[in-house]
């Protein structure tokens, strides 16, 4: 261990600031863009914007793993993140109705708060990482440290029983988004034979809990006429 | 590379997703919010494997399982937030977070609805996930 620690430091010394490489360069103006990008994101006005613009960042998050050479990391950030998660948030924007044009109550009442917390917090650990990373280097050279190969060896010799344990949940995710997605239509749609199998066979705790926010909903009617009218 | 670069964008990202968590009002928003969190922590995670491989001749890759776990979690978690968003917006008509506060102390103004604070209490674990 000591002796790659000499060679770090050795290897900090022919190190400049001033003198970044083609890699930091490229590294620092993809992550411009990508910080932009996240800026316009949580401050956009218009929600299927800050969508699209999501897009622009977690790419370029991508060929930030691409620069640090872990290249299953980035692919599985296109397939993923680019490929799912946004689409899913797209979905769920146009299935809450989301305004199209720009939606003036985007923001909530305590941004200012919210400004000085993230300001704050942002100087907080930018001052910690810079100080405390003022002399450490990235090698780069030599072959790629996050190469598929070396990710899928790693990953099935010493992280097996948690890639398990991962899959597990998934499918308890998948499971559960079912049953949040299935059981509301049924309540809302028709308290038919479908509704009655499903009390039939789940707990009586959730059952008891979705009756009331049924009827609470149906009590509060007339909010979503308003909200379109507001609209 | 300078390891302060990664660092300090994916603290900056982590800020960045902090004020749309706190700022935004739309629930949806709080989630994209929260995906860009979760995306600076994988950042730092890639990083800082990156560079332990090097410092260090035998290595597990904790850092690129751990990212690959976290993208894996963060799928889960933002399609279980979805559908407690849209069952949230079929009950109540709004994903508007700042209007579901049944929970909330001294603000007993809706009326007769007891069982509320259930949908307030999920959209409330929600957005906190």
């Amino acid at each position: 261990m000591s002796p790659t620690y000499a060679t770090l430091t050795t290897a900090a010394d022919t190190h400049g600031f001033l003198s970044p490489t083609g890699v930091e360069i490229v590294f620092l103006l993809v992550g411009l863009v990508t910080f932009g990008a996240a800026l316009v994101t949580v401050t956009t006005r218009q929600l299927v914007h800050a969508a699209l613009w999501l897009v622009v960042t977690l790419g370029g998050l991508a060929v930030e793993y691409l620069l640090l050479t872990a290249e299953f990391i980035a692919w599985v950030q296109v397939l993923i993140y680019v490929g799912s998660v946004v689409v899913l948030l797209l979905f769920g924007l146009m299935l809450t109705r989301a305004p199209i044009g720009r939606s003036p109550d985007a923001d909530s009442g305590n941004r200012w708060a919210a400004l000085t917390v993230a300001v704050a917090s942002a100087a907080t650990l930018v001052w910690v990482v810079v100080d405390a990373f003022r002399t450490t280097w990235i090698d780069l050279d030599g072959p790629a440290a996050g190469s598929t190969r070396v990710t899928g060896e790693s990953l099935f010799q010493n992280w097996v029983l948690p890639f398990e344990a991962l899959s597990v949940l998934l499918l308890a995710a998948l499971v559960g988004a079912i049953v949040l997605s299935r059981k509301a239509k049924a309540e809302s749609s028709s308290p038919s034979v479908n509704s009655r199998a499903e009390t039939g066979s789940s707990p009586s705790a959730p059952d008891s809990r979705n009756h009331p926010i049924g009827r609470n909903g149906s009590s509060e009617g007339t909010e979503p006429a308003e909200q379109e009218g507001a609209r | 590379m300078h390891l302060a670069y990664p660092a300090v964008l994916s603290a900056l990202l982590f800020c960045t997703g902090l004020y749309g968590v706190l700022a935004r009002r739309n629930a949806i928003l709080v989630l994209m919010s929260v995906e860009l969190m979760l995306n600076a922590v994988n950042l730092n995670l890639v990083a800082f494997d990156v560079w332990l491989s090097r410092a260090a001749e035998e290595t597990l890759h904790s850092g690129q399982a751990l990212t690959l776990f976290t993208i894996t979690i963060a799928a889960a978690e933002i399609g279980i937030g979805l559908a407690i968003v849209l069952a949230v917006h079929r009950n109540r008509g709004t994903s508007d977070i700042d209007k579901l506060r049944d929970t909330a102390e001294g603000h007993e103004t809706d009326g007769p609805d007891h069982d509320a604070p259930t949908a307030g209490q999920a959209e409330k674990a929600e957005a906190t996930a």
